[in-house]
């Protein structure tokens, strides 16, 4: 009955237009959004507010937004394969459309998902946190935006231009070679990932650089936030393993374009190359996107137990000791290519050895609860929940990570409920706490809580109904990455109640929207006044919400952990506000890093679809900018005196 | 003491300007602008040795084809080595130029530097001419694709190189020497010394082992 139904809706309605759907919604809404700014004359504001700027917390603000939008076209794609699922022997979608659409879901999620989310939450925070007034080079900041924003948006096209990439998100060769995968899609998913993944590395030399060299006097490496420190051992991961990426995607990208043989089969190429030098970067990626998760829970448990966060040191330690590991564990996730006995169970123990101080971090969180005046918020029982959710995404990682027994899990949908449980409940969670955390930061409002913790129930509990029957389904042998499954193997119930569980987590995700979009329509009654709405520890919240354009109209001296709560204890001393103000040496916005994400998009589509001479004019067209760049001598400006009081005395400051 | 802030609050003074602080450390931009080049350097580190590990796997796999042996040009690639390693030379001398305040020493060198560079850059793209006239193209065997892979990311890194100094040479003839210029010039000075050490283990993990292996 209910497969008919579907059938029917398939066969007359849905399946030439569904795949279009999250597309089509995305260009309907980036219509309103051109319609509403030609109507009331405010192109010339988007191009100079935002379009242009180079402040760190503009740039997060718009890397958050394209987080939010690309999490709603991976969670459309999402509940289209739950559809497809939700019973044996569906054809709501056929072979061919489910690998594309498992292919684009992993995708975005992972490099346009949770990479931009947690790259704009370090927007945002870090350069508030360590008492500065933007990042090291905030022209290169925004460059690293427009090459994000563009790369999606070429990715995002393949679905309604020439076809999108199917050969999964790890895109393994020979499958994703030009012998197996004619067409551009897989192009697609090479150029996009290059271009991002450009920008990425220079995000990650960025807040490298900030982190080091720009903490406000007195703020030694021990007393920067958490989240800070997070951020400051992820932009070390990035460096060391996104170039292995770049390399890796250049690679393929020349077996398929110009006939090279790194990848093939023929002419002593080497397919399981392909799968090393994916996963080398592959599992610190994982840890790239989880360790500033990790640093948002840290500050948010800690802010809502009013208490100190428990075991600094360890904390500290274990970061860097999870980072160092995570280079030394890739083959996990290929036990099965065979590589020996003794080079398995290596790296089964350096796996599980990551468990170690994961663990440690859950319990110094534990330990920071414990006896804490609780407050619970939205953002704290996105934290909260975070808790219970990563650890069984830990335990069921170390039951994969013993390899004789991964042979039998590997490939089926335990490893994909694994990984969901590390991601969604890792990566999402941290992810909206944190957004819930610093919104008022961002926007000067906090967001509406009935309507959050409304979305946080129907979201946290869809997801446990989703994703814990996909353990139980995949012990029992269903395979991953299969568009449908015959019946009578009892696999059917489990994945109908997975499918409920999926569309749960749809509406909490609508009522998230409608959070953010009624909040901004009752900003006023939201407003944050004090700059401190959650009696908060560190620098960010000593300064304005939202924080004027040059953070701090005095740099603050810092003297301890959790530099503000100090100060509003007496600790230490406040920022003199006698000192005599000074005007503030602030960077120029610029529109080349928009127009050299324009020449990037350009070159990608001309490699994508092999007409050479758009490629040259877009490469052409960026070296000549970055010349142009060379060039540029008045770079920078001040902000007078009369303007910083003036803003300060704005905000309440004087 | 006149303390003015910079772009990120930070006094001025806490990089002092005194006589041991050369001229590119003596503003606060430029020395994050140098740290922020340590740091990208140690990306195309990763970058390269990503290429000599793909490289030396599939060194044997020449499905048949020409083999490193047949190949490899003695006196070419110690042709090339010599040119490259005097570039840096030169290139070290523009920056002692640079530190002493000479424009003119400074620009000269780094011309010396640009015209050994493009005399490398010469070399192997005939070299690269010259296989492929033999039937050694890129996608003839895995040995060879990671062959023109890896010395070639690191030619057109060289050539890159080479423009960015025609830029920076334009630039100090107009501006002269002073804590920007400076600063450009002992970036591209880091950035070609770099690009030297990865030419000296292309010159022995692949044009040496090559010839014997
Ligand atoms: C205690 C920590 C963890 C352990 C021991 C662990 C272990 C493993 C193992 C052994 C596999 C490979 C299984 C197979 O393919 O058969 C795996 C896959 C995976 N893990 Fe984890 N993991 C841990 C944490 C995480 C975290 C924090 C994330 C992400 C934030 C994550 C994301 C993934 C992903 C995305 C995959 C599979 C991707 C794919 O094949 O498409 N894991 N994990
Ligand atoms: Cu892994």
């Amino acid at each position: 009955m209910f497969e008919a139904l579907f059938q029917y809706v398939n066969h007359n309605l849905i399946k030439n237009y569904m795949e279009y759907g999250a597309d089509a919604s995305i260009v309907m809404a980036s219509l309103g959004i051109v319609f509403v700014l030609t109507y009331f004359k405010k192109w010339k504001w988007l191009w100079k507010e935002w379009l242009t700027t180079v402040d760190h917390k503009k740039i997060g603000i718009m890397y958050i937004l394209a987080a939010i939008a690309m999490l709603f076209r991976g969670g459309v794609d999402a509940m289209m394969m739950r559809t497809q699922l939700a019973a044996p022997n569906m054809h709501f979608l056929s072979a061919e459309h489910y690998d594309q659409i498992f292919t684009t879901h992993g995708t975005l999620m992972i490099l346009f998902m949770a990479m931009p989310f947690v790259v704009g939450l370090m927007n945002i925070v870090v350069p508030l946190q360590i008492g500065a007034r933007d990042v090291a080079f905030p022209y290169l900041n925004a460059m690293s935006f427009w090459l994000f924003f563009f790369a999606a948006l070429l990715f995002n096209i393949s679905f309604v231009w020439g076809g999108s990439p199917d050969a999964g998100w790890s895109s393994y060769a020979p499958l994703a070679g030009a012998h197996y995968s004619v067409g551009p899609g897989e192009n697609y998913y090479l150029l996009a990932l290059t271009i991002t993944g450009i920008g990425t590395i220079a995000t990650g030399i960025n807040f490298l650089v900030t982190i080091l060299r720009l903490r406000a006097p007195g703020m030694t490496l021990l007393r920067m936030p958490m989240f800070t420190w997070s951020v400051l051992v992820t932009t070390v991961l990035i460096i060391f393993a996104f170039p292995v990426l770049a390399v890796a995607l250049i690679m393929l990208l020349m077996d398929r374009l110009f006939a090279a043989h790194f990848f093939t089969v023929s002419a002593g190429g080497l397919p399981m190359m392909w799968t090393n030098l994916f996963w080398f970067w592959g599992h610190p990626e994982v840890y790239i996107v989880i360790l500033p998760a990790f640093g948002v829970m840290s500050e948010v448990v800690s802010t809502f137990s009013h208490k100190r966060l428990f075991g600094y040191n360890a904390m500290v330690v274990s970061l860097v000791s999870i980072a160092f590991v995570s280079f030394l564990t890739w083959v996990h996730h290929f036990f099965t290519m065979g590589a020996g006995a003794a080079v398995n169970s290596f790296f089964s123990l350096s796996t599980m050895l990551i468990a170690v101080p994961t663990g440690v971090k859950v319990f110094n969180w534990l330990f920071t609860l414990y006896r804490g005046k609780i407050e619970i918020n939205t953002a704290m029982l996105w934290a909260l929940a975070f808790i219970p959710t990563f650890t069984i995404a830990g335990v069921t990682g170390v039951m994969l990570a013993a390899a004789p027994a991964d042979y039998q899990y590997h490939g089926s949908a335990f490893l994909v409920s694994h990984f969901h449980y590390a991601l969604i409940g890792g990566v999402v969670f941290g992810c909206l706490a944190g957004l819930y955390y610093w919104w008022p930061k961002m926007f000067g409002f906090t967001l509406n809580e009935r309507w959050g913790k409304r979305a946080f129930w129907w979201f946290f509990i869809g997801f446990h109904v989703c994703f814990f029957p996909m353990y139980i389904v995949g012990l029992m042998g269903m395979p991953r990455r299969i568009y449908t499954y015959p019946a009578g193997l009892g696999w059917g119930p489990l994945n109908l109640i997975e499918t409920i569980g999926a569309y749960a987590m749809g509406v909490g995700f609508i009522l998230m929207v409608v959070d953010i979009a009624l909040s901004t329509l009752h900003r006023e009654q939201l407003k944050d006044v004090t700059g401190d709405p959650w009696d908060g520890r560190s620098l960010e919240w000593s300064v304005p919400s939202p924080a004027p354009e040059y953070n701090f109209a005095r740099i603050p001296v810092v003297e301890g952990r959790d530099a503000f709560w100090m100060m509003k204890k007496g600790q230490t001393q406040r920022v003199d506000q006698s000192e005599t103000l000074r005007p503030i040496h602030m960077p120029n916005n610029s529109g080349r890093p928009f127009l050299i994400g324009v020449a990037f998009f350009v070159a990608g589509y001309g490699f994508v679809f092999e007409q050479y001479i758009l490629a040259i004019i877009g490469l052409l067209a960026i070296l000549f900018m970055l010349a142009q760049r060379s060039f540029e001598y008045n770079t920078d400006h001040f902000i007078g005196v009369d303007e910083i009081r003036h803003t300060e005395a704005t905000a309440g400051r004087l | 003491m006149s303390m003015s802030l910079d772009v990120h609050g930070l006094p001025q003074s806490r990089v002092s300007n005194t006589v041991e602080t050369p001229l590119e450390f003596s503003t606060e931009e430029g020395s994050l602008k140098i740290f922020g080049f340590w740091a990208f350097l140690a990306q195309d580190m990763i970058l390269f040795a990503t290429l000599f590990a793909t490289y030396l796997i599939l060194h044997n796999h020449t499905a048949g084809g020409p083999t490193s042996k047949d190949l490899f040009d003695v006196k070419g690639f110690v042709i090339e080595t010599v040119l490259l390693l005097t570039s840096s030379f030169t290139c070290g001398l523009a920056t002692f130029e640079m530190r002493k305040g000479n424009v003119k020493g400074t620009i000269g060198w780094l011309m010396v530097t640009v015209l050994l560079g493009m005399g490398f850059v010469g070399m192997e793209v005939s070299e690269f001419i010259h296989n492929v006239s033999i039937g050694a193209t890129i996608s003839r065997s895995a040995f060879l694709t990671g062959f023109y892979t890896l010395v070639g990311t690191h030619g057109s890194h060289v050539s890159l190189g080479i423009l960015w100094m025609i830029l920076i040479m334009i630039q100090l003839w107009r501006r002269g020497i002073n804590a920007v210029t400076a600063r450009k010039v002992f970036i591209i000075g880091l950035y070609w010394h770099f690009l030297d050490v990865v030419w000296v283990f292309i010159f022995t993990a692949v044009y040496l082992t090559g010839r014997v292996l």
